[in-house]
């Protein structure tokens, strides 16, 4: 992937998939790492499948043979330094309180660090796919010059919707510039 | 700086739109958002097709929505466009800009960009 944002969106994709009603993707940057964690309530996995989770050769799709999501994720992580888990609880283990939830730890200042990229775009993308699904976005981001602290709670927008779906243009263009002005902190426009 | 209030006025004006709109797509255009799909750029395609269908007013009868794998990797990233009564069109190697062009030709001129389907890469 030549974004982290395009891992992002490929293993959120998967929480969605696993019938996740909320999931949260977390961005803590200081100094010079990058600690990524998202987490979600979907169906979670097996003790199993766990173990084979990051062996590329291991999918529980039919249509191909491999999957590659969490392996490059991995990857990614591994080859800056970092590493990369998963933990999870089946709905099968426990009813209640299942789920799946990814941590990596990227070293910033290694020559294999790929950058996060465009990580507005895969939040926008993941909303217009995905309108009924919940989705908590949070970056933070400690260094010497200012603290940077962006957020998104869809369960909020959803309740000033009251009935809109979240996919309609307006409403993704809207959260787009939302999200893009806390990062730029706030644009005298009058 | 973008207010809750604002999306308030958003949620006022769509609501009305939103009603009469529902059940009268008739064109579906899904992009593949699996791994490969991804890794091969359908994020800013997805992006483009969501985009134009609203600004070109196409938005009552076009839906743009995601799906996993199709399993043709090799021609990602693929976008597939269903309409009724017709056959599905399956566009290959996307790019923003051609989906740009799919849009202005297929969507609202009703004629398939030919070269980009898979049939013009398979022959």
């Amino acid at each position: 992937m030549k974004e982290l944002s395009l891992n992002i969106l490929d293993i959120t994709e998967n929480s969605t998939k696993a019938g996740a009603t909320l999931t949260s993707i977390l961005i803590d940057e200081e100094e010079n790492t990058l600690r990524l964690t998202i987490e979600d309530n979907g169906s979670g996995m097996s003790e199993e499948i766990l173990r084979g989770v990051t062996d590329p050769f291991y999918t529980t799709r039919t249509t191909r043979k491999v999957g590659m999501g969490l392996p490059l994720l991995k990857l990614a992580a591994e080859q800056t330094g970092g590493f990369m888990k998963v933990e999870s609880v089946s709905k099968d283990v426990d009813p209640v309180h299942h789920g799946t939830k990814v941590e990596a730890l990227f070293y910033q200042d290694s020559i294999d660090f790929t950058p996060l990229g465009d990580v507005v775009s895969t939040v926008c993308t993941l909303i217009q796919g995905h309108p009924d699904t919940d989705f908590y976005f949070r970056h933070r981001i400690l260094n010497q010059q200012k603290d940077v602290l962006v957020e998104l709670d869809t369960r909020q927008i959803r309740e000033v919707l009251d009935g809109v779906p979240l996919n309609e243009y307006e409403v993704i263009k809207w959260i787009e510039e939302y999200v893009n002005e806390q990062y730029s902190g706030p644009q005298d426009t009058e | 700086m973008k207010s809750l209030a604002e999306l308030q006025k958003i949620k006022a004006r769509m609501q009305d739109r939103v009603v009469l709109r529902e059940g009268s797509g008739d064109i579906r255009v899904v992009v593949g958002m699996a791994t490969c799909g991804i890794a091969a750029g359908a994020r800013p395609v997805l992006n483009e097709f969501v985009k134009d269908v609203s600004e070109e007013g196409l938005s009552d009868k076009v839906t743009v929505s995601q799906t996993g794998c199709i399993g043709i990797c090799q021609y990602e990233p693929v976008v597939e466009i269903f309409q009724a009564d017709k056959e599905k069109v399956t566009y290959v190697k996307m790019t923003a800009e051609k989906a740009k062009e799919v849009v202005e030709q297929h969507l609202k001129g009703g004629k398939v960009v030919e070269q980009y389907t898979i049939g013009a890469y398979q022959s």
